[in-house]
């Protein structure tokens, strides 16, 4: 061990879904300020590994912050104290020597938790199934440059594909609201010619599932993009708006 | 030499350029009806796997893909960062499909397979065209046209880039095509599995054992073909640039059922990685190689100057890879470059606490672009400040969240500071061997993307790997599979009470049972770290004879304690990460002595295989091409035992040189 600082943790401990769960205190010496926030449950796990207790499971892969796999409820807020940080690109730095952290899973109706601090966020993957693309069978396509976009919209519709689904918007909502993830998805979509084609239906078909997984309203708190570990504007949820009541006015679908 | 009877690599007949059009025209077709008839499963929904799933389904076939993370999209291929090469030539700056061919073959230190490496390029430019049409944004300049940028080992710019996000927006494009056919049904997804067996029956694969991560069952699943788009076995180094999931398991299951390992030993170590800061360390994180771009490498004439980089004065630094290769400098390709940092770092010029480390530096390219702004703005006086205030603008908006990330990772800000960086384990060019078909020595068992061994050689060049995962998904298998499946049509429905899938299963069960029955005092982690230090030192940046019998007698004895000595924390019946990892582990203990076995059988250095008996006077690798040209494919005899296949690599459309960057 190689770091001065002490720490006093709270976490949640859960065995599966089905079950109630509750907090676990640890104690954790000698945390390196250079240790990333999920290498400190790494070293913590080792312990508990070592003392015979079962370690924490927590979701985790690239550890680069793209991924969108971490999610830890830290202090209160999604992915911890700082803005515009995943989990795992959280450094120890950010705390100080004696800190008590408290560690809980996202809190949401729609994101169940599974163990631990791992939630199912299959609610996602389905909302994107519902009508998350561009209906282009692969072969089909035309020259890539044989249809210019406007580097302003496809900017924009950059920032809002950079969402990484981690669900931070829906934990930090008070209502578990997921409009800013949905929203990001058909931001990016009507804001490029290609996506202009089942621009209505899309918008339709991703709100009615997105009420159908269970997930709040929205009341323009703001509290999502604020937590947004990708900054993810809320202009993206107006935007939404506006489509789907477009869409709606005209609608003879969903 | 003589191609081993063993390997039939199929490839198609006449020149090299036609051979792909003419195969499209003439590979067996399934017909609609047929198509619904016939399951294949797909490992992995990363790039290829991904887009192999999503496209096959939409030709009509039925799909299951599985994926050990909590959703496709979170496969490794969304952290790739700088960008996509594709021969679209839209600089004009002579590009073609040949140089692009050409240049993959010379990267790769001509280790590759030319028909492979052709079609590669043939198919580049479509995936470009697919992605626009999925609404990949990527980056554009004021006319509403793609933006290109340079990688290395290249002298054109064929690069298509989405910020430092291109993996992510190509992933994400790959993904809403495969959600599109999972809501249409056609496409059965499987989160939060993962394989951990291939089944086969009378010689050809039938389908996988997969374990359900959260209940911890075994499920048997058959399929009239499997297909592994599992990715690279970097993570056999313990520290990489890999995410912490990545492992080997689904390959090396498929190699110990009869699947060939091709070229084990090539493994790329990229030469721009934030260093390593401590002990606690748990994984990696690469700066793109798009940062050669604009960033200067340089470190101290002086040895052990421990001055802060930015004052140490221009005179007293020493740019050694414009020095040392000036055609193409800074962009030379990754294994050159990061063989050359470390040189300086062992020769005592490193800098930083540890010394592993040189510097990246943008402060001349801040200068420059902020003249070019001034300059367009009709400024000519412009201040020192203001010039150095936009140029920082112009670098932000270039590598913005690659400058985030390297900050938040270690504390220091890159635009008044040079990075300081030092070479990682990144991506391994070795996997399954496969045919012209992307199919492995199993029939009906097929590799894809990173996974398997083909395209890139010894070395890969930088933006060709996401090149090679969507065209081996979008373009490729959904051809070349036809061959195999046309064949199939009347195999009917595979049964999964068959008696190898239920020998398969138990065998599978007997392994978890194994682990959890040992109950040692060593973590599964704590194996894992020693492992990566044997192989990081032995069979990393630079290899010897020596090293390498004393690597393969480590590893033996590594793995003898770990079957002793593990300790796996909970049970099999439940949601157990612990298990996972211990169950992954213990391939790459396998797999390491493997690559080790490779690299010393190998007695030449090409490419990312550095061995320090061959090089030349100045230090670059010596390639044997008499006795070495060959591709290593080995079987797996058992009770890690293994037999090398050669494949003979012929070049008729290139010259082969000694490889010069100079």
């Amino acid at each position: 061990m190689e770091g001065n600082m002490n720490l006093s943790l709270k976490v949640w401990r859960q065995s599966n879904k089905d079950t109630a769960g509750g907090f676990e205190n640890y104690n954790l010496d000698s945390v390196s300020p250079d240790m990333s926030f999920l290498e400190m449950f790494d070293v913590l796990n080792e312990k508990l590994v070592v003392e015979g207790k079962e370690p924490i499971a927590f979701d985790h892969d690239c550890r680069e912050g793209i991924c969108g796999s971490c999610a830890m409820y830290i202090n209160g807020r999604p992915h911890g104290p700082l803005k515009g940080v995943t989990t795992c690109q959280l450094h120890m730095r950010s705390f100080n020597d004696g800190d008590t952290i408290v560690v809980e899973p996202w809190r949401a109706k729609a994101f169940p938790v599974l163990k631990d601090l791992v939630v199912d966020r299959d609610a996602f993957d389905r909302i994107m199934s519902s009508g998350g693309f561009i209906s282009v069978n692969t072969g089909n396509a035309q020259d890539a440059n044989s249809l210019p976009v406007p580097k302003e919209a496809a900017d924009d519709a950059f920032s809002a594909a950079a969402c990484i689904a981690c669900g931070a918007c829906v934990a930090a909502c008070k209502n578990a609201s997921a409009m800013l993830f949905v929203s990001a998805k058909i931001s990016q979509l009507a804001l490029l010619p290609q996506g202009q084609a089942e621009r209505s239906i899309r918008a339709e078909k991703m709100v009615a599932q997105m009420d159908a997984e269970g997930f709040g309203a929205c009341t323009n708190t703001g509290a999502c993009s604020a937590e947004c570990p990708k900054e993810i504007s809320m202009s993206n949820i107006a935007r939404m708006n506006r489509e789907y009541i477009g869409a709606k006015f005209s609608s003879t679908a969903v | 030499m003589a191609t081993s009877s063993r390997l039939d690599a199929k490839i198609p007949q006449g020149p090299l350029e036609t051979k792909w059009s003419k195969f499209r025209s003439s590979v067996p077709l399934v017909n609609p009806a047929n198509k619904r008839n016939l399951e294949i499963i797909v490992i992995g929904t990363g790039l290829a796997g991904a887009s192999a799933a999503a496209t096959l389904a939409e030709l009509g076939y039925k799909v299951k893909a599985f994926c050990f993370q909590d959703s496709p999209r979170r496969a490794h291929s969304i952290a790739a960062q700088g960008g996509i090469n594709a021969a679209k030539n839209y600089q004009n700056d002579g590009d073609s499909i040949h140089r692009l061919f050409y240049d993959t073959v010379k990267g790769g230190d001509y280790r590759a397979r030319e028909a492979n490496v052709h079609r590669l390029a043939e198919v580049s430019g479509s995936i470009i065209d697919q992605c626009v049409a999925q609404g990949v944004p990527f980056a554009r300049e004021y006319g509403g046209l793609l933006s290109n940028r340079s990688f290395g080992g290249v002298q054109v710019q064929r690069t298509f880039y989405a910020a430092g996000q291109t993996g992510q927006q190509l992933l994400l494009g790959a993904y809403s095509g495969l959600q599109r056919q999972v809501g249409m049904g056609t496409v059965q997804m499987y989160n939060r599995h993962e394989m951990l067996d291939v089944v086969v029956i009378d010689g050809k694969c039938r389908g996988i054992i997969a374990r359900n991560l959260i209940t911890g069952e075994l499920e048997r699943h058959a399929g009239h073909a499997v297909l592994l788009c599992s990715g690279g076995y970097g993570n056999v180094f313990y520290l990489s640039t890999n995410a912490l999931g990545s492992n080997v398991t689904a390959a090396w299951k498929a190699h110990k059922r009869g699947a060939f390992f091709g070229n084990p030993c090539f493994t790329q170590i990229h030469p721009t990685c934030i260093p390593v800061s401590g002990e606690h360390q748990s994984k990696l994180t690469l700066m793109s190689e798009s940062l050669r771009n604009d960033g200067r490498i340089w470190v101290p004439k002086a040895k052990n100057d421990n001055r802060p980089g930015n004052e140490i004065p221009e005179e007293e630094r020493d740019y050694y890879l414009e020095r040392r290769y000036p055609a193409f400098g800074n962009l030379v390709p990754r294994d050159i470059a990061s063989r050359a940092a470390k040189e300086r770092c062992d020769a005592g010029y490193g800098v930083g606490t540890s010394k592993l480390a040189v510097y990246l530096d943008f402060a001349a390219a801040v200068q420059r672009y902020g003249r070019a702004e001034a300059n367009k703005n009709n400024i000519h006086n412009a201040s020192d400040v203001d010039i150095t205030l936009w140029g920082k603008a112009v670098v932000k908006e270039k590598y913005g969240n690659l400058f985030d990330m390297y900050k938040q990772i270690t504390g220091e800000d890159p635009y008044e500071v040079p990075m300081r960086i030092y070479p990682a384990v990144h991506y391994t060019m070795g996997g399954l061997w496969v045919d012209y078909n992307l199919m492995t020595t199993v029939p009906g068992l097929y590799s894809l993307g990173e996974a398997n061994f083909s395209d890139h050689g010894a070395n890969r060049l930088g933006a060709s790997a996401l090149m090679q995962g969507l065209a081996d998904g979008y373009f490729v298998i959904p051809y070349t599979i036809g061959a195999y499946l046309a064949s199939e049509i009347r195999t009917g429905k595979i049964s999964t009470d068959h008696e190898a899938f239920v020998r398969t299963e138990k065998e599978v069960k007997d392994r978890i049972d194994r682990l959890l029955s040992i109950q040692g005092k060593t973590s599964p982690e704590t194996f894992h770290r020693r492992l990566g230090k044997i192989m990081w030192d032995k069979c990393g940046m630079a290899r010897n004879e020596k090293g390498l019998k004393e690597a393969i007698a480590e590893i033996r004895q590594l793995r003898e304690e770990f079957w002793k000595d593990v300790k796996v924390m909970g049970t099999a019946g439940y949601f157990n990460p612990e298990l996972d990892k211990a169950n992954r582990i213990a391939d790459f203990m396998e797999l390491g002595e493997l690559m080790c076995i490779d690299a010393l059988d190998r007695n030449e250095s090409c490419g990312g295989h550095f061995r320090e008996e061959y090089q030349t006077e100045e230090g670059e690798a010596l390639r044997d091409d008499e006795n070495y040209m060959y591709v290593s494919a080995w079987e797996n005899l058992g009770n890690n035992k293994w037999e090398l296949h050669k494949e003979e690599l012929v070049y008729e459309n290139i010259k082969i040189a000694q490889r010069s960057y100079k």
